[in-house]
């Protein structure tokens, strides 16, 4: 059993800065969790609280069913993978990785035993007496990675492992760790301020604001059902776009909910609300196009495969009444179905265009 | 592409203007440093008479003489004495100091101002403080030991003795800029590697011996190296504080050089010591190159 359960914790720095306070999470036994949000919400000093290198100002840490908040980070069960890889320096490949299973007490044999088949696992074989200054960092990231699976650890902790690799190792070590979830059983917490890497990778997402969790779901959840304004800017490639209301409240829609058209061009019978704008930048992305339309509500942004349009043009942007959503005063989201109606009503009046 | 005549001559004249603006640097060194040395080297193998001013050439004689002394043999022990346990106690206390003044608090910073002080002092400076803190009568060092009820010790008045107080006083001298080399050397470790360290079950021991003093290797090289070399020339506090003394315990070498060319006026002698002075401080820097850089780790 691996099951993490924080209970009411709090994190004070300098006895005055409070960074968390009272956050609940569980993360199941084998579970692929990400912990994701901006810079500074969070998420690594939480990361850091489950591993034991920060202590906790209040609250419960329990793994496996055990209180582990006052026991040492080598006593709890855990591996962690850091950012900047943290290996020794001075050690060989297989030195980095023998020196925690010598510490354990693990006998000789079986330590030599270990090494060889964590380096296979991890395709290093050929590099056990070679110094990490002499590896690329990709490799470098594969022995912190072998470090921590030789000490079959019960859970894995990884503090944003990908940031310091290109884009295309990036991609490659993504595969390489779902893989290794899958393989493994163990659970995985993994903490990035990359959405994407978090949509890709988590089998359950929380998203984090300053030490505040705004949502904890699975990927199509967060993104389909986002509970409030933060989360739906921040979640998809580009976020939502959020536009406000006269009332105080507001609404958004996802980029790949919109639709083009030529001005003019009567309303689709499925495509039932319109806002007219001119389009400000283009970028192609492949097999994609990103446009920036400037309306009369503010920029937004819409995604699609249609390549037909150019900057200066003057476009309808159109919307299905279901992919809209409204968010109160608050920037919480609007689930009323009587609220969200008369609010679809006075925006489809207000854009002169009901269906 | 050939190069024109006007951008050769443009590129000589800018050779010329560089080896210009290092000219004054290199006769300095020239006219202080190569020049004295070369010229003792000579000296060393002649013998001359300073009232005639007549020099003789005598090769090695003035070698094989220092050699066969049993009193320059003993200044080249009392030095490596004074080496050994002056570089070893400084280091090793300085590692511990580094150690403990790690985290920043205002009395660590404050401890480190405080040790780093004698550094600046001047060593004549210095060695008269201790003469005064030395002083058997009513010295300091001699109060705190009858506080402790421990015996009085006659301290640089007595041969037994004379020797390890100027130790007491080198290693005085010489932790504080130690400590700070290796609290630069400690704070430039990455926090993640001790992190590291604590989730592989290491214990303090264990990451002290297996990766502090490890990623410490390039600052302790470079702290032995400049110790042994200092250690060797020591000559301010044993002119200030025994002149040699009593009966020659603390008679080092250069200081030995000194009294032999200008006390003594065996100018031929005093340039053979400074020879093995010279063979003995790169020797021992050779040695620590060969035998320990293998197994420095620069980050």
């Amino acid at each position: 059993m691996s099951g993490i359960l924080l209970q009411g914790i709090k994190k004070t720095f300098d006895k005055s800065k409070t960074i968390i306070d009272k956050l609940d999470l569980e993360i199941e036994d084998g579970s692929f969790t990400v912990l994701v949000g901006p810079s500074g919400c969070g998420k690594t000093t939480l990361l850091r609280m489950i591993a034991g290198l920060e202590s906790v100002t209040a609250g419960r840490i329990l793994i496996g069913g055990n209180d582990m908040t006052q026991t040492e980070p080598g006593d709890r069960g855990i591996a962690m993978v850091f950012q900047n890889y943290a290996i020794y320096p001075h050690m060989t490949v297989g030195e980095n990785i023998e020196f925690g299973l010598r510490n354990a007490g693990v006998p000789r044999a079986e330590r030599l035993r270990i090494i060889d088949q964590t380096l296979r696992s991890v395709g290093l074989e050929e590099y056990e007496r070679t110094k990490p200054a002499k590896l690329s960092g990709g490799q470098r990231q594969r022995v912190a990675l072998a470090r921590a699976i030789s000490k079959r650890p019960k859970v894995f902790l990884m503090d944003e492992p990908l940031s310091n690799l290109d884009a295309q190792l990036r991609d490659q070590m993504r595969t390489e760790l779902i893989e290794l979830h899958r393989k493994l059983g163990s659970t995985f917490v993994y903490v990035t301020h990359d959405q994407i890497e978090a949509m890709t990778m988590g089998e359950r997402i929380v998203i984090m604001d300053k030490g505040v969790i705004r949502q904890a779901g699975t990927p199509r959840e967060i993104y389909r059902d986002p509970s409030d304004a933060f989360v739906a800017r921040f979640i998809g490639n580009p976020g939502m776009n959020i536009l406000s209301l006269p009332s105080g409240e507001s609404w958004g829609f996802r980029p790949h909910d919109a639709r083009l058209r030529p001005p003019g061009v009567s309303l689709d019978r499925s495509l039932d609300l319109s806002v007219d704008g001119r389009i400000v930048t283009k970028e192609i992305l492949g097999s994609e196009v990103l446009y920036c339309i400037e309306t009369s509500a503010g920029k937004v942004m819409a995604k699609m495969q249609d390549d037909g349009f150019s900057f200066d043009d003057d476009v309808s942007l159109r919307l299905n009444r279901e992919s809209v959503y409204f968010f109160d005063l608050d920037g919480m989201r609007i689930r009323d179905h009587s609220i969200r109606s008369s609010l679809l009503e006075s925006l489809a009046v207000r854009n002169a265009l009901i269906a | 592409m050939r190069s024109s005549p006007e951008s050769g001559s443009r590129a000589r004249r800018g050779r010329i203007a560089s080896y210009l603006f290092i000219a004054p640097a290199i006769a300095g060194c020239l006219i202080f440093t190569v020049y004295p040395l070369v010229f003792n080297f000579y000296l060393s193998a002649v013998k001359w008479d300073l009232l005639s001013g007549s020099r003789r050439f005598v090769g090695i004689a003035n070698f094989a003489r220092l050699l066969g002394s049993p009193a320059f043999l003993a200044v080249l022990s009392n030095t490596a004495l004074y080496m050994a346990v002056v570089v070893l106690v400084s280091i090793s206390a300085a590692l511990l100091l580094a150690a403990s003044l790690k985290e920043s608090t205002k009395l660590n910073a404050f401890v480190q101002s405080a040790v780093f002080t004698p550094h600046i002092i001047s060593l004549v400076s210095v060695s008269i403080l201790w003469m005064w803190i030395m002083e058997p009568e009513y010295g300091l060092l001699n109060f705190l030991l009858g506080m402790l009820g421990l015996p009085p010790s006659r301290w640089l008045e007595s041969p037994d003795s004379a020797l390890a107080s100027l130790m007491i006083v080198g290693v005085w001298k010489t932790v504080g800029y130690n400590a700070l080399v290796l609290l630069a050397g400690i704070q430039s470790i990455p926090a993640s590697v001790y992190e590291a360290a604590r989730l592989d079950k290491a214990g303090k021991a264990s990451t002290f011996f297996r990766v502090t003093l490890p990623l410490l290797s390039p600052s302790l090289f470079f702290l032995v190296i400049v110790n042994v070399a200092s250690s060797f020339q020591v000559f301010d506090s044993v002119s200030v504080m025994t002149q040699g003394g009593p009966m020659d315990s603390t008679n080092l070498l250069v200081h030995w050089i000194y009294q032999t060319g200008f006390e003594y006026y065996r100018i031929g002698e005093a340039a053979a010591g400074s020879v093995f002075l010279f063979v003995i401080v790169a020797l021992a820097t050779f040695l620590n190159f060969r035998i320990v850089s293998g197994r420095i780790h620069y980050q």
